[in-house]
């Protein structure tokens, strides 16, 4: 079955935004949102710090104790915790063998390219049940937030 | 020693939906034995193909990550909570 992601206009500038902010280095953030049958939705975003001091430039860590408050976050605002985005700084926005090796299934993982210029594709992915191989997830650009 | 798991999100599909799974178990890592006996699909994503946890996951006894105790020979107590809480990384 073909997954789908809604992301409105607003919450997809805001990942290119901080892809911009980092680059060089790679961005990260916490997707908020609602998953539901007939797709998900993000509806909020919380940028994260990169911990990954030694190599940010194509590396990015999320510490447990973060992915903690982003789901405390996420109750907060009765939402799900859904998902992950970060950037990959002139490279293609597609999951590199490191993203799978490190991935957690059933999560959303956006992935934006970023340039000196600005940025360009941006992609949503999610790792199949057998680790193997991420599936495409077709993002569906809002042109309003929701209300 | 009766136990509870805390399932993360992620795994829950893999789990029978459950947020958390009742278990008996005398050690971290016998409780993680039990809990992937039980739900098979669960092994995949907590174990590298070396039979070692993989790097992002990460395990805590009440609070506590596993890797300041004694990792999986951590032995339990009646009530504790074992709770497995992603790390995310990745890169190009």
């Amino acid at each position: 079955m073909a997954h789908l992601l809604k992301v409105s206009e607003e919450l997809s500038s805001g990942i290119r935004a901080h892809g911009v902010e980092t680059y060089p280095q790679e961005c990260c953030g916490a997707l908020l949102g609602r998953d539901g049958e007939d797709g998900r939705e993000v509806l909020a975003l919380v940028p994260l710090m990169n911990r990954r001091d030694d190599s940010p430039r194509n590396r990015f860590s999320i510490t447990p104790e973060d992915v903690r408050q982003a789901e405390q976050n996420a109750k907060e605002h009765g939402l799900e915790l859904i998902g992950w985005y970060h950037s990959h700084p002139d490279s293609p926005a597609r999951p590199s063998e490191y993203d799978r090796e490190h991935a957690w299934p059933w999560y959303s993982y956006i992935i934006v390219r970023s340039e000196a210029q600005g940025t360009r594709e941006m992609t949503s992915w999610r790792l199949s049940d057998d680790r193997a191989s991420f599936a495409p997830e077709a993002i569906e650009i809002a042109a309003r937030a929701p209300a | 020693m009766a136990v509870k798991v805390i399932i993360p999100t992620p795994l829950r599909p893999y789990a029978g939906k459950q947020e958390s799974v009742d278990l008996q178990a005398a050690s971290v890592g016998e409780a993680l034995e039990t809990l992937t006996k039980k739900f098979q699909e669960l092994r995949k994503h907590l174990y590298a193909d070396d039979g070692k946890l993989r790097s992002f996951v990460n395990v805590y006894v009440n609070d506590e990550d596993i890797r300041y105790l004694q990792r999986e020979k951590t032995q339990l107590r009646e009530g504790d909570t074992i709770s497995i809480v992603p790390s995310i990384a990745g890169g190009r």
